[in-house]
């Protein structure tokens, strides 16, 4: 019970969030109408791959100075799993562009950026398969990662604001506070959050653990 | 002083050791014109403005690419082992980056000279401007490009992986260069650029303190 209470807290946030996301009352707007849901799913993606890219970072610096295996996969499964949250981030942003923006590819520059810092996980992962000595993988594509990083930082939090973008909050276009003046978003929006990321969280945990056993195994096979 | 020394003397011989060979100037100078040329022959002239400063930064992303790639990936194992064993890891990062923003400026002022020659069609009102946007680009390139060709050379797989790797890298860097050279194109004040020059600078160091950083990891064998 003491390992796994954030599991159930997290399966218990992601259903309430679901629910009540799409049960409760959200403030009417024009052209939003009833998408202002997707808030509560298109958001926390995007969150949840943050955190787990931040992990992934965090494992590499550290498997640059302790040269252990564990950290290695650590690092990677965390990449592995931030991308599959990019993908359903992307996914439900582009649905949700299709029902308000008109187009499922609006030229949106957050769009544009959060493709391609989809892209730079992937040159990773391409990276990691072209060495095939596991040391000097581990090293590289620690230091790619790290490298890549605050590149990563300054194309989705820097750049947008640099140039207008059909998202709340930047381009004259009012943020979702704003919208949310009575606050009834707030009670799934937060909760949704913490959700999500949790799962995210969990999700990697179980990737991990998957490929240490499969290393495991490889090392006894050889 | 020990650092400034040692700078000092592998620019040198980077510097002497291309003046021998002349192999890596001539090869992307030829690299560079060739594509303009190509480009004009194929667009013949290019009346818009921002197709016309598109077209630049493109010939300009892959000629820096071919061009400060060679800095690591052209070395062979025994010439990175010596210099490993006679400089500091610091040192030889920044020689690379510092040779490499030489070629590149000297190189890109060359492909500017050219392009506004072919496509005469259109030149910039504010051609300092442009010009100073061409040497931060420069700078950039070389920052980013020396760094990703050192992982490049490790990985031990040459220029697939080079452009694999530097160009999502890079396309933020190119944002923001392309934004500034837009400026100048359209003959805006200098104040209204502010945002992308200090954005850009903040960008190379970044860059530098990041490579400055990982280098020694990655340096040693």
């Amino acid at each position: 019970m003491k390992k796994t209470w954030w599991k159930i807290l997290a399966s218990f946030l992601v259903v309430y969030a679901t629910i009540a996301g799409l049960l409760l009352g959200v403030p009417h707007l024009a052209i939003l109408n009833e998408t202002i849901r997707n808030l509560y799913f298109h958001v926390p993606m995007w969150f949840a791959m943050m955190v787990l890219f931040s992990i992934s970072v965090f494992y590499s610096v550290r498997s640059l100075s302790t040269k252990s295996e564990i950290d290695d996969l650590k690092a990677v499964e965390s990449v592995n799993t931030g991308i599959i949250f990019g993908f359903l981030g992307l996914i439900t942003g582009a649905i949700w562009a299709k029902f308000t923006w008109g187009q499922f590819w609006s030229f949106d520059p957050k769009q544009n950026f959060a493709a391609i810092s989809i892209l730079l996980y992937f040159a990773y992962l391409i990276l990691r398969n072209a060495i095939d000595e596991e040391q000097k993988r581990a090293k590289l594509s620690a230091i790619y990662n790290i490298f890549a990083f605050p590149m990563m930082v300054v194309l989705l939090f820097v750049l947008p604001r640099l140039k207008d973008s059909l998202h709340p909050g930047n381009g004259g276009n009012p943020g979702f506070n704003s919208y949310d003046l009575d606050s009834r978003m707030r009670m799934v929006f937060y909760p949704a959050c913490l959700g999500w990321i949790l799962i995210g969280y969990w999700v990697y945990t179980i990737r991990f653990r998957i490929r240490t056993i499969e290393n495991k195994e490889q090392h006894i096979r050889d | 002083m020990q650092l400034a020394k040692e700078v000092k003397y592998l620019i040198h011989k980077e510097i002497l050791l291309e003046w021998r060979s002349k192999y890596t100037i001539n090869g992307v100078l030829l690299y560079m014109v060739s594509t303009i040329f190509t480009c004009y022959l194929s667009f013949v002239s290019l009346g818009d403005k921002l197709i016309w400063n598109a077209l630049f930064w493109v010939i300009m992303l892959f000629s820096s690419i071919n061009g400060v790639s060679k800095s690591f990936l052209q070395e062979t194992k025994g010439q990175q082992l010596y210099s490993y064993i006679l400089a500091s890891p610091a040192a030889v990062l920044i020689s690379k980056t510092f040779y490499n923003t030489l070629l590149m400026i000297l190189l890109t002022t060359v492909a500017l000279g050219f392009y506004v020659m072919v496509f005469d069609t259109f030149t910039p009102p504010d051609l300092v401007m442009y010009y100073f946007a061409v040497i931060l680009g420069s700078i950039s390139f070389s920052t980013v490009f020396t760094m990703v060709s050192a992982i490049a050379s490790k990985a031990g797989n040459g220029g697939m992986l080079m452009a694999i790797l530097s160009f999502p890298i890079i396309i933020p860097v190119l944002i923001l260069l392309i934004r500034l050279a837009k400026n100048a194109v359209d003959g805006l004040p200098w104040d209204t650029s502010y945002d992308e020059i200090g954005m850009l600078v903040i960008v190379n160091v970044m860059t530098v303190a990041a490579s400055l950083i990982l280098f020694p990891y990655l340096w040693r064998d």
